[in-house]
């Protein structure tokens, strides 16, 4: 067995040892009381706040582009629950996707012995020469996307399925056009590494993980909402190589 | 914009039955891929852009274009 193996596996061990120990944590008595079905009383409820506090505060009345320093300083309320309130999720869904792309791409490489792409001659004149303008076109509005996700609707999902569209028009216009592994990679990699770190920033300075530990701004600017921003930015390049991976084993395989 | 709704609902179900009785599996691609345009114009009305736009890019995009990949795959490239 390789050194890295046995350090992955090691790493593996202790995590699995801390969450076993999570699940043992028995709350104190009074903490946590289950009613009956039909007696709840969703007051107390998580939900129920994050519905009645306006999203951005407690019940007080937020003024775009006035209102400065709330809990979550995003406008959009979908981005507030997605990328900060429930952003752990978020981290279980991405990591998903993941496994899904994975797991296309151990099948699909199994028995590729020729390489034979879906288009291995010229595509036709007018695809390739829309495809050159609308390539970049493409890029920047996802970009345009996962950056105002915080402000408008949209966000590292929806941007990233439009870069990966992109590289799929590309893919299919030129034939000779290729994206290496080590890039779709380095970029899911570093993606996952950003939003694990930030969570671990979070838990280390402010005691829970994924906290949003930087200052949220005004409400309606672009550089509001503290690390909702930065988050969804790494999900974006994160479910953006991950689609363009299972598109890119799809066309080669 | 109930009347809309209702044209949109109608069509979506004539294409989804059709994605089901089409003989040619590549017709029965584009059908599907035209329920999810539609509904991700409902979901617009019923505010919620956000599913909008996801079911927009994912479901009527990216499936659409995986499918068809698929179909060529398995199908087509052998065949002929």
């Amino acid at each position: 067995m390789k050194f890295r193996n046995f350090l992955a596996l090691i790493i593996v061990a202790v995590f699995a040892f801390i969450i076993f120990q999570a699940f043992t944590i028995v709350p104190a008595a009074g903490e946590i009381t289950i009613n009956k079905f039909g007696q709840a009383d969703l007051s107390n409820r998580t939900a129920s706040r994050y519905i009645n506090k306006n999203v951005n505060s407690d019940s007080k009345k937020v003024i775009y582009k006035e209102s400065s320093n709330l809990e979550s300083g995003s406008a959009n309320i979908v981005t507030s629950v997605v990328a900060n309130y429930r952003s752990f999720d978020t981290l279980g869904e991405i990591t998903v996707l993941f496994l899904a792309a994975a797991g296309i791409a151990i099948v699909l490489n199994l028995e590729k012995s020729e390489k034979s792409r879906f288009a291995a001659k010229e595509a036709s004149l007018i695809l390739n020469t829309g495809i050159k303008i609308i390539f970049p076109l493409l890029l920047l509005a996802g970009a345009y996307i996962f950056i105002h996700g915080h402000l408008s609707p949209g966000g590292g999902f929806q941007g990233g399925a439009v870069i990966a569209t992109a590289f799929l028009l590309k893919m299919l216009a030129d034939y000779k056009f290729e994206i290496k592994e080590k890039s779709i990679t380095l970029v899911e990699s570093a993606a996952g590494i950003v939003f694990v770190g930030l969570g671990l920033y979070g838990l280390i300075t402010r005691g829970s993980f994924l906290e949003n530990f930087l200052a949220t701004g005004t409400v309606g600017e672009l550089f509001s909402g503290g690390t909702i921003a930065v988050i969804y930015t790494a999900i974006a390049f994160k479910v953006g190589a991950e689609l363009t991976n299972i598109v890119k084993s799809l066309i080669e395989a | 914009m109930p009347l809309i709704s209702s044209f949109l609902i109608l069509i979506m179900i004539i294409a989804a039955l059709a994605a089901l009785f089409f003989d040619n599996l590549l017709n029965s691609i584009i059908a599907a891929g035209l329920v999810s345009l539609i509904a991700s114009v409902l979901f617009y009305f019923l505010k919620a852009p956000d599913v909008a736009m996801t079911e927009a890019a994912i479901g009527a995009g990216l499936t659409t274009a995986i499918f068809v990949l698929a179909l060529y795959k398995t199908e087509r490239g052998k065949s002929e």
